[in-house]
């Protein structure tokens, strides 16, 4: 077994182990899933010891025939564009398990699903047959549905349901794409396969490609959230337990975005260029619209949520400005968004285990019964309004940099959002943090204790490394970013082909 | 002329090791210890400072790069620092100003329960102001910039638990924010139409390089998004109204970020940047329009106020529309000679001010002050001595900065006999306001409420030393640019190497100068005159004034706060209410809920179908067999 | 002899009348009966056209039907017994629990 696939398989040969585990053995079942989510994290990094940064091409490739039938490989690999993302879902995974501590019900289930849900992130990320892509695709939906319906708040059903309904609405129609794409690769090639680095050399001709793109695009705009599918996530996020939220958040939201840069920008490049306007103009009403919307909201998980809405409008944006300082920023404030947010909801959860209550006006005053916690709660929030010094700042620049080369109005949209962002964090940290601790309930909150600093000092010291120091991930991303650009500035000039015709690369394949 | 010179690095890095101890290792250390510590960090700070200053030959530049920061390419940014002529003298003003002020909080903060945060926080302001004036581009100068930043917003609502200081420093932040928005897009264009010209590059000397090369009306449109930037920063119209709610934080901290340091930030950048500013003839005259109309129209304001601090930011924010006064006529050096001598008066004042509200238990309301010259002998006469100097009283630093003001806004190509006139109405009010606080203050009979009378006391050493350590430097900073008939100016040929040689002021009338300093004279004497007249004597008028409409107008600031309040803000959070109230779950997803509900009426309605009855299905069955027969038949 | 015509009419009608029965009928026992009929009439077409032909298979088939018809009557007969012992009634539109 490859490294890819050890570190995919690994949290979920972790997951059968834990069925071993009596079930009443609850501290014997965290420390077990724990530590597999920490070998996890350990495999994750020898693979980043083993990446080559110069290469843009996939790396640690493994592939081996599943369904030879039909031409469905295993078949995983990874370059700059999954190295981080994966990375950060490593990363995550014991934090998030550290963060499920303090859960009491069916923790073996839930310890189960956690990890299940890891394989399936990760699977997705370094999947290279569309097949596998798509079967991991559905596979973290699962867990997911489980996690929130389970071990949720109290409109738990309604939100699971809600988002496995909209999530699978839109990736039925990608699977509609992904057949769709391989019987033409077969008419074409006379190869019946769903390798993606093949059908990519697949020259398609333009209507097929809008409707090819539109299928793609529609299922991971749903994921990401792109305005104006973004409602499912505030329930989602709301009634998900807090290692759920931080999960659906840091990751699962960048399966929609990497979706893009992955398969709907390279596969369809002459569409996505075409409809890189309108996917900006949404990407830039979100940005606002989110942000606005964040501003009012009580409930403090809604208003992380939202303010996801307006930080993934930054991530589209820069995806689709197709140049390097915006892709780069897009990957990089991925990232960013992953460990602010993650963070984010982490302190959320710690206030709610506490309280049970999550309502701005529940709080106040908590700096002087919480100094740990308003501390970390500052530099989170810092972070995620873009201070300069911090991660923050350096994704959202290098996406301004990159939409202003496009269009110096999209620039300025978006800047106005960097403003609003301010806005709606600040108030809602003053409120939460500031002012007299007036709440006889509040005044017997206990300080963070040291599992909870565990969780929060890591992702805080990323926070500040990836801010003064980022060119360690920004090199590694430079050589896939490029290929992702070259393929589609070729198109820019490339004549439209005739339908059903092959490429020389084709013929050249064919004769092999 | 650029040169490695490896210790530029620590002036920045020290108070950040020292805010870094404090924060990490505070709550484990004695209060007292945490503020020696950040002493200590400034003092060394300033001792390195001290030693770029001395060893900096004429007309070179220090370089020190560490690494590089974000590459991708075209663009780059490095992590490193640069010290010209310039930045010398901002880092002698920051971290000298600065330790003095340090020191000072020893004595003024002594019994308060966060000072181990304070002094993280300050020492915090110290590393972000010196890496912005020691950045060597522009992307790094952003981070000192909103550092200092956040530093403002902390420090103002450092007494967190009282809602009006938390709501001034996030509005402090968030209208910095609107300044800064103009800011990040004037450095995106700047890139990006310097790239056209096949320049990528933010660093400050190649930028100087290529200048040349921008078209004429790209660079007005940068310098205007600039200086957009800088109205935030240094509270200019329309985005001063930050700076007077700033006043919440402690004195201070007012007195370092609201007074000597951060608020020129905007000033300093525009010198930094003179080369891109002069090439943009139309910016400039908006910049000096600008600086006069806020220096005059802060001056009104000021009048009319009672709160202690209020009457020094409001004056803070008129001589900082100085600065930029100077700035809009290309008098770069002019300007930057204010910022230096102002950070000296100006500090001493709000420390004074400091030492009056310490002995009043907090009081800031001039009404409830008066004749405390007995009681505080050194912070009266220190303050006399900066009010003097603010005033321009001959011969101190005051006296000649503004002078040069003054003179380059009339004789200057740039300037005009408007801009000058502004300008000189300003150096009337600012007398006048000067000395009716010192007079409410200092003078008259003692109107302090008997609790707190009994308990008045001059302030400790640690904060009078510094107190007279100001007062001198106020009275003799000047004197290193002093007018061609003196002694000349040492000031400007130090300066010359970065921001250039100035054009020459036309000297057809030598005698103009001397008279129009006269003329300020003779005003800012009026000025005094009319304080003494109205708030020196024991009188009635005050108080009839204090009754007119126009006083009222001015006590309210115009109303420009309720005002934007209106405008801006009421609106918008409309806006966004509805949004989030109505619009999004109303109709977006009341879309996808819709669309679901929707399913589910069709499938209630069809599922009648089955109705479970076998005879049904028969009946439907024998139905579509016959249909099927009949089509095929039929065919 | 009688045209083939004839019997293929006469296992129409039958056959008709055991649609009908089946369909319209409010008792098992007489849409059992009415299915009976059916299969009858199809016998009858099955036999008219293996003497039109001269060939035995459908007289065969015509046994097996037989067969069949008579398992079906025997199972049929023992669910309508069944049915009529929890329900007390044997009209089809009481049995209804198999909707929506």
């Amino acid at each position: 077994m490859s490294d890819l696939s050890l570190l995919v398989f690994l949290p979920a040969l972790g997951a059968l182990g834990l069925l071993v585990i009596p079930r009443s053995r609850n501290s014997a079942l965290l420390q077990a899933a724990l530590s597999v989510a920490l070998l996890t994290f350990l495999q994750s990094l020898w693979i980043l010891y083993r990446f080559d940064p110069n290469l843009g091409e996939m790396q640690l490739v493994e592939r081996l025939a599943w369904i030879p039938a039909y031409g469905i490989d295993y078949f995983v690999g990874i370059d700059g564009l999954s190295l981080f993302l994966v990375l950060l879902t490593t990363f995550l995974g014991p934090i998030t398990i550290l963060a499920s501590w303090t859960i009491r019900e069916r923790i073996k289930e839930y310890l189960f699903f956690m990890l299940l849900l890891e394989t399936g992130m990760l699977g997705a990320l370094v999947a290279l047959d569309l097949f596998l892509f798509y079967v991991y695709w559905e596979v973290m939906l699962v867990p997911m549905y489980f996690l929130i319906g389970v071990w949720g708040g109290p409109r738990r059903i309604y939100a699971a349901v809600k988002f496995v309904i909209y999530t699978m609405a839109g990736s039925l129609l990608m699977l509609v794409g992904i057949i769709f794409l391989a019987t033409r690769n077969f008419q074409v090639t006379q190869r019946l396969t769903f390798d993606l680095l093949r059908i990519a050399h697949l020259h398609l001709p333009y209507d097929e490609q809008m409707w090819l793109f539109l299928a793609f695009a529609l299922s991971f705009a749903i994921k990401v959230p792109l305005f104006p599918l973004h409602t499912w996530l505030p329930d989602a996020h709301v009634e998900a337990p807090t290692a759920g939220s931080v999960i659906l958040a840091a990751i699962l939201l960048k399966m929609g975005t990497y979706g893009f840069l992955r398969f709907a920008i390279p596969l369809f490049p002459e569409a996505a260029l075409v409809a890189a306007p309108f996917i900006a103009a949404l990407a830039l009403t979100g940005i606002i619209y989110g942000a606005m919307v964040a501003m009012m909201q009580e409930d403090l998980k809604k208003l992380v949520a939202y303010s996801s809405v307006s930080h993934l409008g930054f991530v589209m944006l820069g995806l689709f400005t197709f140049n390097l300082q915006g892709i780069q920023g897009a990957l990089y404030q991925m990232l960013n968004h992953g460990l602010s947010t993650g963070a984010l909801f982490l302190i959320v959860g710690m206030i709610y285990e506490r309280r049970h209550a999550r309502m701005i006006d529940d709080f106040g005053g908590l700096w002087k019964q919480l100094p740990v916690f308003s501390s970390f709660f500052l530099v989170v929030t810092l972070s995620s309004i873009g201070l300069p010094g911090l991660n923050g700042f350096v994704g959202e620049f290098l996406i301004l940099l990159g939409a202003f080369e496009v269009s110096p109005l999209w620039a300025a949209v978006a800047a106005s959002g960097v403003v609003l962002g301010a806005i709606y964090m600040l108030w809602m940290f003053r409120r939460v943090v500031f002012g007299p601790l007036a709440r006889p309930e509040n005044q017997r909150l206990q300080d963070l204790n040291s599992r909870e600093i565990f969780m929060l000092a890591p992702i805080v010291g990323l926070i500040f490394f990836m801010g003064i120091y980022p060119q360690p991930f920004l090199s590694r991303m430079k050589s896939s970013v490029r290929l992702v650009i070259q393929r589609v500035e070729s198109q820019k000039l490339a004549v439209p082909l005739i339908r059903g015709e092959a490429s020389d690369e084709e013929k050249a394949a064919r004769g092999n | 002329m650029m040169e490695q010179f490896g210790l530029l690095r620590f002036i920045p890095l020290i108070p950040l090791a020292g805010a870094a101890l404090n924060i990490l290792f505070g709550a484990r250390l004695r209060p007292q210890f945490a503020g020696f510590l950040a002493c200590g960090a400034v003092a060394l700070s300033f001792l390195v400072s001290l030693a770029v200053f001395w060893l900096l030959p004429a007309s070179g530049v220090f370089r020190d790069v560490l690494f590089i920061w974000i590459d991708s390419e075209p663009f780059k940014a490095q992590l490193s620092f640069q010290a010209d002529a310039l930045t010398a003298v901002m880092l002698l003003v920051i971290t000298g100003i600065g330790l003095l002020i340090h020191v000072y909080s020893l004595g003024y903060m002594g019994d308060d329960e966060g000072m181990t945060r304070y002094f993280a926080y300050l020492n915090l302001f110290v590393f972000f102001m010196s890496l912005l004036v020691l950045a060597d581009n522009l992307l790094l100068l952003f981070v000192g910039w909103e550092g200092v930043g956040l530093c403002s917003y902390l420090l103002i609502g450092f007494w967190y638990e009282d809602h009006t200081n938390t709501i001034a420093g996030n509005k402090a932040f968030i209208v910095n924010r609107i300044g800064d928005f103009g800011f990040l897009l004037g450095v995106l264009l700047l890139f990006w139409e310097m790239g056209r010209q096949g320049v990528w590059t933010l660093n400050f000397s190649e930028l100087e390089r290529a200048a040349h090369l921008l078209r004429p009306e790209s660079v007005t449109l940068i310098t205007l998004l600039f200086f957009a930037g800088a109205t935030g920063k240094s509270a200019q119209i329309p985005l001063y109204v930050w700076l007077p709610d700033a006043m919440q934080g402690p004195t201070p901290v007012s007195a370092l970020i609201h007074a000597a340091t951060m608020v020129t930030a905007g000033v300093y950048m525009t010198a930094r940047l003179h080369f891109l500013f002069s090439l943009a003839p139309a910016t400039l005259a908006v910049i000096a329009t600008i600086g006069a109309l806020t220096a005059f129209f802060a001056a009104t304001i000021a009048v009319a106020q009672n709160d202690i601090k209020r009457v020094l930011a409001y004056s803070t924010v008129s001589q900082l529309g100085y600065m930029f006064l100077a700035a809009g006529v290309g008098a770069f050096s002019a300007a930057i000679f204010h910022l230096f001598t102002h950070a000296f008066f100006k500090a001493c004042l709000f420390l004074g001010s400091g030492s009056v509200i310490h002995a009043l238990g907090g009081e800031q309301d001039m009404r409830k002050m008066g004749g405390l010259r007995r009681y505080l002998p050194t912070t009266y006469w220190t303050y006399l001595v900066a009010a003097l100097v603010i005033s321009g009283a001959p011969l101190t630093a005051g006296f000649f900065s503004k002078d040069q003001i003054l003179w380059q806004a009339y004789a200057s190509p740039n300037g005009s006999t408007q801009l000058w006139l502004l300008a000189w109405l300003t150096a009337g009010l600012t007398a006048f306001y000067m000395f009716r606080q010192l007079f409410m203050v200092f003078h008259g009979a003692c109107r302090v409420a008997e609790p707190a009378k009994a308990r008045l006391h001059e302030s400790p050493a640690a904060m009078t030393v510094p107190l007279v350590l100001l007062a001198l430097g106020s009275i003799f900073a000047g004197w290193l640019g002093t007018p061609d008939f003196m002694w000349g100016s040492v000031w400007d040929p130090w300066l010359q190497s970065v921001l250039g040689v100035q054009e020459a002021v036309d000297d057809a009338a030598p005698g103009g100068e001397l008279f129009l300093m006269a003329l300020t004279l003779g005003i800012a004497a009026l000025g005094f005159l009319l304080a003494f007249l109205l708030y020196g004597r024991e009188s009635r008028v005050a108080e009839r004034i204090a009754a007119t409409t126009i006083y009222r107008w001015l006590a309210h600031k115009y109303y420009v706060d309720e005002i934007y309040d209106c405008v801006f803000v009421r609106p918008f959070t409309a806006c966004a209410r509805w949004l989030a109230q109505i619009f999004d779950p109303g109709f977006i997803d009341g879309f996808v809920n819709g669309v679901a509900s929707t399913i589910r009426a069709g499938s209630l309605s069809w599922r009648r179908i089955q109705s479970g009855d076998v005879q049904h299905y028969l009946f439907a069955f024998l139905a579509g067999t016959l249909l099927i027969f009949a089509y095929l038949l039929g065919r | 002899m009688a045209p083939l015509n004839y019997y293929l009419v006469l296992s129409a009608i039958i056959f008709a009348i055991g649609v009908a029965g089946v369909v319209i009928r409010r008792n098992f026992i007489v849409i059992l009966l009415s299915i009976e009929l059916m299969l009858n009439a199809v016998n009858l077409t099955f036999i008219a056209f293996a003497r039109y032909l001269g060939s035995m298979e459908g007289q065969v088939i015509v046994f097996f039907v037989m067969t069949v018809a008579a398992a079906e009557a025997v199972v049929g007969l023992a669910i309508i017994i069944s049915i009529f012992r929890h329900r007390r009634s044997l009209d089809p539109r009481e049995m209804q629990l198999l909707k929506w």
